[in-house]
């Protein structure tokens, strides 16, 4: 008789997969309340180190071409796709979910993925303008990423509503540092390791899993941080007044559907800086 | 006490290469397991505040850069007297370190603040040249109003076994630093261990450089590849803690190079206690040299305060 191999659910922190600092873990339990794993539970200092592998991450995603950075989002529809069964039996143990319902959920967070891919050298084309100035300039306003972006994805969603918080953020250069839902954290832990294979730089995108009250002020604190995303928080008024202190942008929880496969191009915006140059018109 | 009397008989090479000689080998192993394990100390809460901002207090704030301009190190010198604008009770570095022309302008940006002006001299970074121009290197320097030389040792007459050689090298930069009238200046003796190849030589040219009347013994210039290291700087405090037993002598130590960030500084405080004991604990027997530390001290700081993480974004570049 042979035992099962059981996996170790760990961070996803700059493109590895560390345990947390702290040395803790909880346990995620199914919908029948039977424990599935044993999962990293984040502290503040892996907040800090996840920020720091962020930051340093950033110019370098938000470098690289738009084109570039849209086959690396179809890249990881492609792998998620690889490895649909094991999405599948997680979500449906974790949610309770039918195997069709699970499966139906995994769809739209590939087709999510698509959906994001497509728009990476877009945005500017349509949300960008040249404006009309008086004078012998060209007035051109562009959207660029604001930065860091602290996130906590819904607590209710597995995996689509963990996909649309993180793709939204990275589609246009930014970083991310994501909490995921404390229950159902095994498919946002696996999605750790569909990223680190496909090919997106390791500290583009840092899961953390771990209780929300526990993480959100230092996260959303942190003056090394650029904008939050508040979806999954319990607090979010205090959070706002907190990221108030350092000028953050802040998405408030339920501005966004993320249950679709479709992102929200409005959603991504909300993440970026307009920013506007004059160049003069060569008589 | 004289270096005969230490020595035990008329100095030349071949008595000083005795001596240096019987000094006892150095335990590789036994150093380095030594530090690893200091280095895993935790300092948490009120001991993490005290060793935070005596790191501040130990620190040499330094700019040795071929492009250093009067302007730049104006604006190091405000940074060391306002090191954290917004919290007044920060306390400020031991001294700014700079080459000897900027001398001038630093004794002028700090005015009537306590902080002193070190210099560094003699040749800087390499001692390649000749001793007069070492002693003029000096003179200059101390003309100029530093408080403190930083004079590097001639690491090709050491390694090739010329100890008195080194020995009167830095006995004449320590006349060449004293005044007519007013304290003399306080002399750092540089050993830079990165180039001396072994912990026997690392502990050899320490005694030399305290038999010879260094103030100080630090570790590197910064300008090689390897420089301060915590066995190197564990070594040296046992060198100075040993000759203290032996003549009575208070001798300082400076780590320098490479030391960046809080948690290293920490590491350095707590190697300081365990070897060389409390007494050495203070800016007058312990110093960094650093220039990047400050704004990591600055940022770990001001989150023990505020109990925020802070960005590179809200300390000041230098």
């Amino acid at each position: 008789m042979r035992l099962d191999v059981k996996k170790t659910y760990k961070l996803f922190i700059a493109g590895k997969f560390p345990r947390s600092e702290s040395g803790r873990s909880y346990q995620v339990k199914d919908s029948k309340a039977n424990h599935v794993a044993n999962v990293a539970l984040a502290s503040r200092k892996d907040v800090r180190d996840a920020v720091q592998a962020a930051r340093a991450a950033q110019p370098g995603w938000a470098g690289a071409s738009a084109y570039n950075r849209g086959q690396v989002l179809y890249r990881i529809a492609e792998m998620l796709e690889g490895r649909r069964e094991q999405f599948v039996s997680e979500i449906s143990s974790l949610t309770g979910k039918t195997q069709k319902q699970a499966d139906a959920e995994v769809s739209a967070a590939i087709d999510s993925w698509v959906w994001h891919a497509g728009w990476t050298d877009k945005i500017d084309s349509v949300a960008g303008s040249m404006n009309p100035v008086a004078g012998p300039y060209f007035n051109i306003s562009t959207n660029q990423p604001t930065g860091v972006v602290g996130a906590f994805a819904p607590q209710g969603s597995a995996l689509v509503g963990f996909v649309n918080t993180i793709a939204p953020a990275i589609v246009s250069g930014n970083t991310v540092v994501v909490v995921t839902s404390e229950h159902l954290s095994l498919p946002a832990l696996t999605l750790g390791e569909v990223l680190a294979t496909s090919d997106l730089p390791g500290g583009v995108v840092n899961v953390l899993s771990g209780k929300e009250a526990e993480l959100s002020s230092w996260l959303v604190g942190h003056m090394d941080v650029n904008a939050v995303d508040l979806e999954g928080t319990s607090n979010p008024t205090e959070l706002e007044i907190s990221a108030a202190n350092t000028v953050k942008r802040v998405i408030r929880p339920g501005t966004y559907p993320r249950e679709g496969a479709k992102g929200n191009l409005q959603h991504i915006l909300d993440l970026m800086e307009v920013k506007t140059v004059w160049h003069p018109k060569g008589h | 006490m004289q270096a005969e009397e230490i020595v035990g008989s008329r100095l030349t090479n071949q008595s000083l290469s005795r001596w240096l000689h019987s000094l006892p080998g150095v335990d590789k192993v036994g150093l380095e397991a030594r530090a690893a394990s200091l280095a895993t100390r935790s300092i948490k809460t009120t001991s993490k505040v005290w060793g935070l901002d005596m790191a501040i207090k130990m620190m040499d704030l330094t700019t040795l850069e071929g492009m250093d301009t009067p302007q730049r190190v104006r604006s190091l010198c405000q940074k060391a007297m306002t090191p954290d604008m917004d919290d007044p009770e920060c306390p400020t570095p031991a001294a700014i370190c700079v080459y000897g022309d900027m001398v001038p302008h630093a004794k002028a940006a700090l005015g009537k603040s306590k902080i002193h002006v070190a210099a560094v001299a003699t040749a800087f970074p390499s001692g390649r040249a000749s001793m007069k121009v070492k002693l003029q290197d000096t003179k200059d320097a101390v003309a100029f109003g530093a408080d403190e030389i930083d004079m590097v040792i001639d690491r090709g007459a050491f390694l090739s076994g010329n100890y008195l050689e080194v020995f009167k090298q830095i006995q004449a930069v320590k006349q060449a630093c004293q005044r007519p009238k007013g304290k003399p200046a306080h002399l750092k003796v540089i050993l830079e261990t990165g180039e001396l190849q072994t912990y026997d030589n690392i502990r050899r040219a320490s005694y030399l450089a305290m038999l010879a009347g260094a103030d100080f013994i630090k570790t590197s210039t910064g300008k090689v590849t390897v420089n301060a290291t915590l066995p190197i700087t564990l070594l040296m405090l046992e060198a100075v803690r040993d000759w203290f037993d032996q003549t009575g002598e208070l001798i300082g130590v400076k780590p320098a190079g490479g030391i960046r960030t809080a948690k290293d500084a920490l590491r350095y405080l707590v190697v300081v206690k365990e070897t060389a004991g409390e007494r050495w604990l203070t800016p007058e027997l312990f110093r960094f040299g650093a220039s990047s530390l400050l704004n990591d001290v600055l940022m770990q700081r001001k989150k023990l305060l505020t109990k925020t993480y802070l960005g590179p974004d809200y300390v000041s570049v230098d």
